[in-house]
């Protein structure tokens, strides 16, 4: 496979310049998250406004992949609902963990770019590190940081 | 600029490394299709055919257990154990035998010694001085023995260029100090320590010194009663041996007065449920069944090592290391993390707007195979403040086409980020 199939554009270009990379003074929520394997780092910020995502922000420092995903993520999510991030939550899970997840690719419109990560298991981590974390600050406010391993 | 850096790097001594790179069946490979370029000796180096058939010849003809049977098999498994034992003292010039105790490799070798030296001697509010370049296999243990005991570590700070912060050494040692654990030369950084002047100056102090030899012994000869440490940890599969052996090397005296680490079979005189005696230097230390095939393969590894000769070795890696710093120094937007004037082949590096994970992964699909991450070394990246280097790290097999492979690959990479 081709590297390209990896760090396709709209990946690089969300790693030179991450959408929403940056604090939410009065969040509602803020999650760490951490990967031990390879020291990606990030915080996640979430404020709802009731069930409704009206701000989603990420800081931290990672590989192209984490900075990527989380940019893309951040971008979908603001204006969703709770239940529409859980929702998307488990379309990308697959999409980076199971083989034939193809069939929803339109769905995920921007986010399909990631779907390459999966050919390449040491970096499928990277990918899954802001999903994992949104997910616990939406099931669990409070808890300690995320580490993937 | 200093003196190493001016002489020409294409005058490289005489060393055959095409000759012996021969000598190791998976460095043939492809990977991805590209011819394997293998710059990961750091983390574990690749295995000679002569190992791999000392393993395979062991359990093909000898397999049975040591120091039990008076079957003919079990008696040559003994004296091929054993005299894998004979090798790694020669190697390192140990002064007998019963100094070598095979373990699973350094990281065992540090818990022993902790868990067995330590626990025994230190009192709380004794200190353990170590340094900022450990590898966690040489803090985490200390800790332990911190939370058992109340131990206290003190730490030898670094440079930016990854040396170790001149006087700050002397000045941390007390009336309370009772052991210096140190890394012979870092993993992450590459640098070496001046060990010996280390060592003379615990000494003087009446205070032991451990060395952390997992870099060393593949790479320079070791002598450790030329150093004159009182504790010597390595693993065999640094240096071209299997993955599950290692050494602890220890002077017969401090042996003589631990206590067992492990208990069980081999390491026992006599058993009775009152109370049970101890067998003699190294078994003492040797609970149970031992690695027999890891072993003699090591010994395998130390014979190898031996015909290729280790200042020969060092000589080599060192005109390597010089050509490969070079080469990387030219890559635009590139910075090498550790400089010291004393090196080993160790080449960690970062690139601006460049996660190392994605420099490894794009040098891979090259056939290149690095490690990037914290090497097990997370206060060297807090030092430097990042979370991971890329690191390329040489073993005698390598070549200066090893070394322009990788700057090609990483030429791919720039490109990528472009
Ligand atoms: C300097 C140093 N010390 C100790 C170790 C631990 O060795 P092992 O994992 O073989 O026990 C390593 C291995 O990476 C090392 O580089």
């Amino acid at each position: 496979m081709d590297l390209k199939e990896l760090y396709k554009d709209v990946i690089v270009d969300h790693n030179r310049s991450p959408r929403n990379f940056r604090k939410i003074p009065d969040a509602t929520r803020i999650q760490e998250g951490f990967n031990p394997l390879c020291g990606d780092k990030l915080t996640v910020y979430l404020k709802l406004d009731g069930e409704r995502i009206s701000d989603l922000s990420f800081e931290g420092s990672g590989c192209a992949i984490s900075v990527a995903s989380a940019s893309l993520m951040s971008e979908r999510l603001k204006g969703k609902t709770v239940m529409e991030a859980q929702q998307l939550f488990d379309k990308m899970h697959a999409l980076l963990t199971r083989e034939d997840a193809d069939s929803d690719l339109e769905s995920l419109g921007k986010l399909a770019v990631l779907s390459g990560v999966r050919e390449y298991p040491s970096r499928v981590k990277c990918a899954t590190l802001c999903w994992h974390t949104l997910k616990n600050i939406l099931e669990h406010p409070g808890n300690p940081p995320v580490s993937t391993e | 600029m200093n003196a190493r850096h001016d002489r020409n790097p294409l005058l490289m001594p005489d060393f055959d490394a095409p000759r012996w790179r021969r000598d190791f069946p998976i460095l043939q490979q492809q990977i991805h299709g590209k011819p394997l370029v293998y710059l990961d000796n750091a983390a574990t180096s690749q295995k000679p055919q002569a190992v791999i058939d000392a393993v395979a010849d062991y359990y093909e003809k000898l397999n049975s257990n040591v120091h039990r049977g008076v079957h003919q098999l079990s008696e040559l498994a003994t004296v091929a154990y054993e005299g894998a034992r004979e090798k790694l003292r020669r190697f390192i010039n140990a002064a007998t035998l019963k100094e070598i105790i095979f373990v699973r490799g350094a990281t065992e070798a540090i818990n022993l010694v902790a868990q067995s030296y330590g626990r025994s001697r230190f009192q709380s509010g004794d200190e353990i001085i170590l340094s900022e370049m450990e590898h966690h296999s040489n803090i985490v243990p200390w800790q332990l023995l911190r939370e058992q005991m109340g131990a206290v570590l003190k730490i030898v700070p670094i440079t930016d260029a990854g040396e170790l912060e001149p006087g700050a050494y002397e000045k941390l040692f007390s009336s309370r100090t009772r052991l210096v654990a140190l890394a012979h030369i870092s993993n992450a950084l590459g640098s070496i320590n001046p060990v010996k002047k280390m060592i003379a100056h615990a000494h003087r102090h009446g205070v032991p010194v451990l060395l952390d030899g997992a870099q060393a012994v593949p790479h320079l000869p070791v002598d450790v009663r030329d150093l004159d440490c009182d504790f010597y940890a390595f693993s065999g599969h640094k240096m071209f041996g299997p993955t599950g052996i290692g050494v602890l090397y220890a002077k017969e005296a401090l042996l003589a007065e631990m206590p067992p680490y492990q208990g069980g079979g081999d390491m026992i005189r006599t058993v009775r449920f009152t109370g049970s005696t101890w067998n003699e230097l190294p078994h003492k230390f040797e609970a149970g069944t031992p690695d027999i095939a890891g072993t003699i393969g090591l010994g395998a590894a130390v014979d190898y090592l031996g015909s290729i000769g280790m200042l020969a070795i060092r000589n080599y890696e060192q005109a390597l290391l010089e050509y490969g710093t070079q080469r990387l120094q030219a890559v635009k937007n590139l910075k090498l993390v550790g400089t010291a004037r004393h090196k080993a082949g160790v080449l960690s590096f970062v690139m601006e707007g460049i996660h190392p994970h994605d420099i490894g992964t794009i040098v891979d699909r090259e056939g290149v195979a690095i490690r990037t991450g914290h090497h097990c070394a997370m206060p060297v990246m807090e030092h430097f403040r990042i979370p991971a280097t890329a690191r390329a790290s040489l073993a005698f097999y390598n070549t200066r086409d090893d070394i322009d492979a990788l700057v090609q690959a990483l030429e791919k990479v720039r490109e990528i980020f472009r």
